[in-house]
């Protein structure tokens, strides 16, 4: 990549701690257990794009949400924002101040029994940018009317928005200490199509005017073919496929990311035969050996069934585009 | 609550009008129930507060006792005299003025008993949901066991321990202050379980992930963010509890261990009228009975009523 990332994730892994409490355990004679929610993922984005991460649920790509913004501490690896290396739980103000986060669920992000200019003013008070009240009140205003509601919405409560507004108030909050980067979780799989629509042209009007970079979190491909510069496919916390998204809409090579864009509705070739994807994800508890797709893909093989693959870089038309899969490495998946 | 619907005093009036017109306040005036509860309790508080100014006469000054005035029935019976409306003790003292300044007592230790347990239980219920594992462990098994002594045992116990432990002076002195922790203690753990369990909920919400992205200290994001959302329970179990600590503190009095005859609650006017009660003279303790009854009804329906209306969701 040609120009200076301003995220870097480099082999993060991330596990979370599933044991029974230590009493029971040492009942029943049980080990830890631990669920591998992220594991071996590396990527960059650059300053100014979108680098989208699509997958089932439970594939990880909240927990690397989470992990970029500093809510986790990492089990393995690192994270380097704009060259400085991001350690989760402590404070580093000057950082945090850079990066914000837009959550899933309108109806859990926005603290119930707090007016919105207090939520929206939450960043400004924290990070100590406006001391002056009419300042904070001005600036408030300011960002309701560039999220399309107007400065008077500050004195209400969330519960008097509908789900679209209340997802435009998270973005105000999130603009509000006026962050480089931001995080997108999901931010429209709770909303209805049409606001949908609305709330993702919003974000791409403010990335162009602000200059802003996301990592956007999505399992909804049609948005994320709307929104991304980049993307990464994942699968059971590894990146199967990542690149240029153009390139893997135009060629998908993973198995698992033609599975997926196979399912998308086609309105050119209604009723069209599909290969349907066989099997449940496996459980991050007890992956899999080998590449943990191998359960369910076509092409599997012993090797597959053995040995984890590594990313592969190939390049197409649209960029480099690098793929985690023995049968594309061997030329199988052309056969 | 109903202070703010009284009428407006000129220079404030437009505020109070502001607060008249408020969805709580209209709330109140259309729950006929919370009207009529919230004027027993604001004409009991009254009664309380202002005891000394409104009682007809002062039961604690023993040089104004007569005991020619002893025994004198409540006013439509035979006997009775228009100055003592309840009748009188058998100091001759007057049951109305002593049910004013007994409630007064009453109303103190039941206040100060719950904020007690409350500040106490709110601060370790949002303290263990928060931090979660060893120190939820560990409080949560204080509470368990303090949830195993009944509240009236642990009450004599404390004050049994205080009593052996003081000289009898200092003892009599700080006797409301040892009512008020030998109540409190014991009912902290309700106001914790209740706590830590909403705590549970709401710390895994967003707005909470949304505070910490932004580097918002731990005891912020529980006092400023997390206390507000489980308010609305403890509200209803202060409220319940403030009855609650009432007849505690009744009982105890009643039993002998709370205050003194000198010094006496409803409780203790309850228990030396009950010696009277066989020789007819039943309004010494029907009186502050029926009082203490009202009392704890008209907080407990006043505390249901706030619950509903405090809750911005089931408006």
């Amino acid at each position: 990549m040609a120009e200076a990332a301003l995220l870097e994730i480099r082999g993060l892994g991330h596990e979370f701690d599933v044991s029974r409490p230590w009493l029971q355990r040492a009942l029943r004679g049980e080990r830890r257990r631990f669920l591998r929610a992220v594991d071996e993922v590396s990527f960059a984005i650059p300053r100014g794009q979108t680098l989208s991460l699509v997958g089932e649920s439970g594939c990880g790509k909240s927990t690397i949400a989470r992990l970029a913004v500093g809510l986790y501490r990492p089990s393995r690896g690192s994270i380097h924002f704009d060259g400085t290396g991001i350690v989760a739980g402590q404070a580093q103000p000057a950082l945090r101040r850079r990066m914000n986060m837009i959550f899933q669920d309108p109806y859990a992000s926005l603290n119930p029994r707090w007016r919105v200019s207090d939520i929206i003013a939450e960043p400004i008070r924290v990070f100590g940018l406006m001391k002056d009240r009419a300042q904070i009140a001005a600036r408030v205003g300011g960002l309701l009317s560039q999220v399309g509601l107007t400065p008077a919405d500050g004195t209400k409560f969330p519960h008097e928005f509908s789900g679209g507004q209340r997802q435009r108030i998270s973005i105000a909050r999130a603009l509000s200490s006026e962050p480089e980067f931001l995080v997108c979780d999901e931010p429209t799989s709770a909303l209805d199509v049409s606001v949908q629509a609305q709330i993702l042209n919003l974000m791409k009007d403010l990335q162009a005017r602000l200059g802003l970079t996301y990592l956007f979190i999505s399992h909804n491909l049609a948005v994320v073919r709307h929104m991304s510069d980049q993307l990464g496919v994942m699968y059971l916390g590894r990146i199967v496929e990542m690149g240029p998204a153009e390139a893997i809409f135009a060629a998908p090579r993973h198995p698992y990311t033609r599975l997926l864009l196979e399912a998308i509705p086609s309105l050119s070739e209604p009723g069209r035969a599909r290969v349907p994807v066989g099997g449940e994800v496996p459980s991050p508890i007890a992956p899999p050996p080998g590449c943990t797709f191998h359960p369910r893909c076509p092409l599997a093989n012993a090797r597959c069934r053995a040995e984890v693959p590594q990313p592969l870089t190939l390049q197409t038309a649209h960029g480099a585009v690098d793929i985690a899969c023995h049968a594309v490495a061997e030329g199988r998946d052309r056969a | 609550m109903s202070v703010t619907a009284t009428p407006a005093r000129p220079g404030l009036g437009a505020r109070l009008r502001a607060a008249y017109d408020s969805d709580l306040c209209y709330h109140f005036r259309h729950s006929p129930v919370a009207v009529l509860a919230g004027a027993i309790v604001a004409l009991m508080l009254f009664g309380a507060i202002f005891a000394p100014w409104v009682a007809p006469h002062d039961p604690f000054d023993l040089a104004s006792l007569n005991l020619m005035d002893s025994f004198h029935p409540p006013v439509p019976l035979a006997g009775s005299v228009w100055t003592f409306p309840l009748g009188t003790d058998d100091q001759g003292r007057d049951v109305f003025s002593a049910i004013l300044f007994g409630m007064r007592i009453s109303l103190e230790v039941g206040v100060a008993a719950v904020l007690f347990a409350m500040v106490v239980g709110v601060l370790i219920g949002l303290l263990a949901g928060y931090a979660g594992g060893v120190v939820d462990a560990a409080l949560m098994r204080i509470a368990d066991v303090q949830l195993t002594f009944p509240a009236i045992l642990v009450s004599l116990l404390v004050d049994g321990v205080v009593g052996a432990v003081l000289p009898t002076d200092l003892h009599r002195s700080l006797q409301i202050g040892i009512l008020i922790f030998a109540i409190g203690i014991s009912n902290w753990p309700q106001f914790a379980r209740t706590v830590r369990g909403s705590t549970l909920v709401e710390r895994n919400k967003e707005y909470v992930m949304a505070a910490r992205v932004i580097g918002v200290a731990r005891w912020r994001v529980m006092l400023s963010h997390i206390l507000p959302n489980v308010l609305g329970p403890v509200l209803i179990i202060a409220t319940l509890n403030l009855g609650f600590a009432i007849i505690s503190e009744a009982t105890l009095s009643f039993l002998g261990v709370g205050l003194p005859p000198t010094e006496p609650s409803l409780g203790t006017l309850i228990n030396t009228g009950n010696n009277f009660l066989f020789s007819g003279d039943w309004w010494m303790t029907v009186f502050p009975g029926a009082t203490l009854v009202l009392m704890v009804l008209a907080i407990n329906l006043l505390g249901d009523w706030l619950r509903d209306a405090l809750n911005p969701r089931l408006r």
